[in-house]
């Protein structure tokens, strides 16, 4: 399930300023509530149940990335091998079949500086035009936008497969980035969150004072788009960093795998004939490649929960 | 095309036109022009091609030849394409109920504001949506093991018998779980936010009428985020039908249970990729987008209507 539509946001956005005072004033009188409800152990424990589930998984992951390939099987998967083999599992990993990981990792950036970073550059454009102007066919591009969500990414993928083989574009990194640009859950995020981030006010004093258009944007709206920003940017990193299905469509050639398409290849060798059975470096690999995403959910927390509760806030 | 408008956002209400005519200008064009065309280029223009496509058959004798609906008429009675449908409706009418139901509980008791360390909790729980489907799977993949994987491991410690999850009558319900795994925290984070925003004086009213907490939540809490909850459904939904990278993932583990046409996106791809029926496949990828936006329009109004 690698849906293009990465999250959504409930509700729709209030297009005056007058609803979007409240939601700061909400926030507010959450924090100061009074008559604090009084915490439940029982309610802990059974929520406890679920972390367990959505946790271990990942715990069993970091524990057998220690494992030798002969480790994985002797041993018992919930605790360490006798054999301590992280560092050789990492080192081995990067410099398999001459370093091809080092290869699937810069192409993963690549994909997501290229995709992600322009997605959310033409989400945080697109939205802060929606927001703050009125302009012919805007109602049009709205409905498409989002009708277009709803369409399964299957009916576009073998169309766009050829479509980008007869441009000659199969195979290489451009077939990965350009379908990658579009994010209609950012633009619609951005839409909202400049509807209410920028006053329009702020706007109009800039213009009287003779700033340009291109101006305007860059040094009074896109200050206050930052959270915005960030909270688009993370979304579709984790959707470029985490795609599978287009770049399996879109790629032959292992030198322009992300490492998702290269961790499945990896997986995948052991079973074909005279395959290296490589199952510690597929493990060790799949560890190094989620850390660098659950480090940034977890640092920019604060960012991304704003964003997304600026998100919802008009029910 | 427009399924999804009203419960993402209502029409944008027209903005008071009389006084801000001049506002009415192409500028707006100057910033949202890039995200249009590349709109047009990766969405609007492989729907009409993929359209163009189904119209034709590619034969050995004669070439490619205007064949009208007969693509259609083909996927139609084609028993291959209606058991791949049956089993993602299937995955839907159970998996998705799972996972909106743990999600919204968790959301409910992190809103209760009566759990221990909550910050904890919505971040744990939301983590393993920036785990890509393909670790997803492999790690799952690993566990499900009954020789070398966690399966295994229990039955040996304890003398269990668990059966394989790879199997053919369970690995649709092992891949359930992958998906369950994926989604439970993107989902709990979708009604939390929601919940988060419910106007505090409703609850004062409601706490001086004397209601209790279950009270609160089905009177107050369920109602205000209907919104969230239709949203959540459809997008479910949405991913239900195109189900394709964990059975595809999986295969190598399962070949005997995981068929290439295991579900109608698998499909597709078989078709394209290894059978080289392109304008069969676009023909079947249309049909499942069709089937895919008449019940996400379905749930919508009827969730829309209830209660409302």
């Amino acid at each position: 399930m690698s849906t293009p539509v990465t999250t959504s946001v409930p509700a729709a956005p209030a297009e005056d300023s007058g609803r979007a005072k409240s939601a700061p004033r909400l926030r507010r009188a959450k924090a100061h509530r009074p008559g604090r409800p009084k915490r439940s152990k029982l309610l802990t424990a059974l929520t406890s149940l679920v972390v367990l589930y959505t946790v271990a998984p990942l715990i069993w992951l970091a524990v057998n990335a220690t494992k030798t390939q002969s480790g994985l099987g002797d041993s018992n998967g919930l605790w360490f091998a006798d054999d301590f083999a992280l560092w050789d599992n990492i080192h081995d990993t990067f410099t398999y079949h001459d370093g091809v990981f080092t290869r699937w990792l810069l192409n993963t950036l690549l994909y997501v500086v290229l995709g992600a970073g322009g997605a959310t550059l033409l989400a945080v454009l697109g939205g802060y035009a929606l927001a703050k102007f009125d302009f012919p066919g805007k109602r049009g591009i709205f409905a498409t936008v989002i009708g277009a969500v709803a369409v399964p990414g299957t009916a576009l993928a073998v169309p766009t497969f050829l479509m980008f083989s007869k441009m000659g574009l199969t195979d290489t990194p451009w077939a990965v980035v350009i379908p990658s640009l579009v994010s209609p859950f950012g633009l619609y995020l951005m839409w909202v969150f400049a509807t209410e981030a920028i006053p329009t006010e702020l706007l109009e004093a800039a213009r009287m004072d003779g700033a340009s258009e291109a101006r305007t944007f860059f040094q009074v709206a896109l200050p206050l788009l930052a959270p915005g920003i960030v909270t688009v940017l993370l979304f579709t990193t984790v959707a470029t960093w985490n795609n599978y299905f287009l770049p399996l469509i879109m790629l032959k050639d292992p030198e322009w795998y992300p490492l998702t398409l290269g961790l499945s290849a990896w997986n995948s060798q052991a079973e074909t004939v005279g395959g290296e059975v490589i199952f510690n470096l597929v493990i060790t690999g799949s560890l190094i490649t989620i850390l660098p995403l659950i480090a940034a959910f977890l640092f920019l927390q604060k960012y991304w929960q704003s964003g997304l509760a600026a998100g919802s806030v008009k029910e | 095309m427009t399924t999804l408008q009203p419960p993402v956002a209502a029409e944008p209400r027209p903005a008071p036109p009389p006084a801000r005519r001049d506002r009415r200008s192409w500028t707006g064009w100057g910033f949202i022009g890039p995200f249009v065309a590349v709109f047009a280029l990766v969405f609007l223009a492989p729907i009409v091609y993929s359209i163009y496509l189904s119209l034709f058959r590619d034969q050995l004798i004669g070439g490619t030849t205007f064949v009208g609906f007969d693509n259609y008429e083909q996927a139609l009675q084609d028993d291959r394409f209606w058991a791949a449908l049956g089993r993602v409706a299937l995955f839907l009418c159970i998996q998705v109920p799972i996972m909106l139901g743990i999600a919204l509980l968790v959301a409910l008791a992190l809103d209760s504001g009566r759990l221990y360390g909550k910050s904890f909790f919505r971040i744990t729980i939301f983590l393993p949506y920036a785990v890509p489907a393909v670790v997803a799977t492999l790690m799952w993949g690993f566990m499900y093991g009954t020789k070398y994987g966690l399966v295994g491991d229990f039955n040996s410690a304890f003398g269990w018998s668990l059966p394989d999850p790879l199997s053919p009558d369970l690995v649709l319900a092992s891949i359930g779980n992958i998906v369950t795994w994926e989604f439970v925290g993107y989902n709990m984070l979708i009604f939390y936010s929601a919940l988060r925003v419910i106007p505090h004086s409703l609850y004062e009213a409601a706490e001086i009428d004397g209601a209790g907490q279950w009270r609160v939540v089905t009177a107050i809490k369920l109602p205000a985020i209907r919104g969230a909850l239709v949203i959540a459904t459809i997008f479910s939904i949405i991913g239900s039908f195109q189900l394709f990278n964990e059975p595809n993932i999986l295969r190598p583990l399962a070949r005997n249970a995981i068929t290439t046409d295991y579900t109608p996106n698998f499909y597709t791809y078989s078709l394209s990729f290894s059978g080289q029926q392109h304008n069969y496949s676009a023909t079947v990828a249309i049909i499942m987008g069709l089937i895919t936006m008449v019940v996400a329009y379905l749930v919508q109004l009827r969730g829309m209507r209830k209660g409302a």
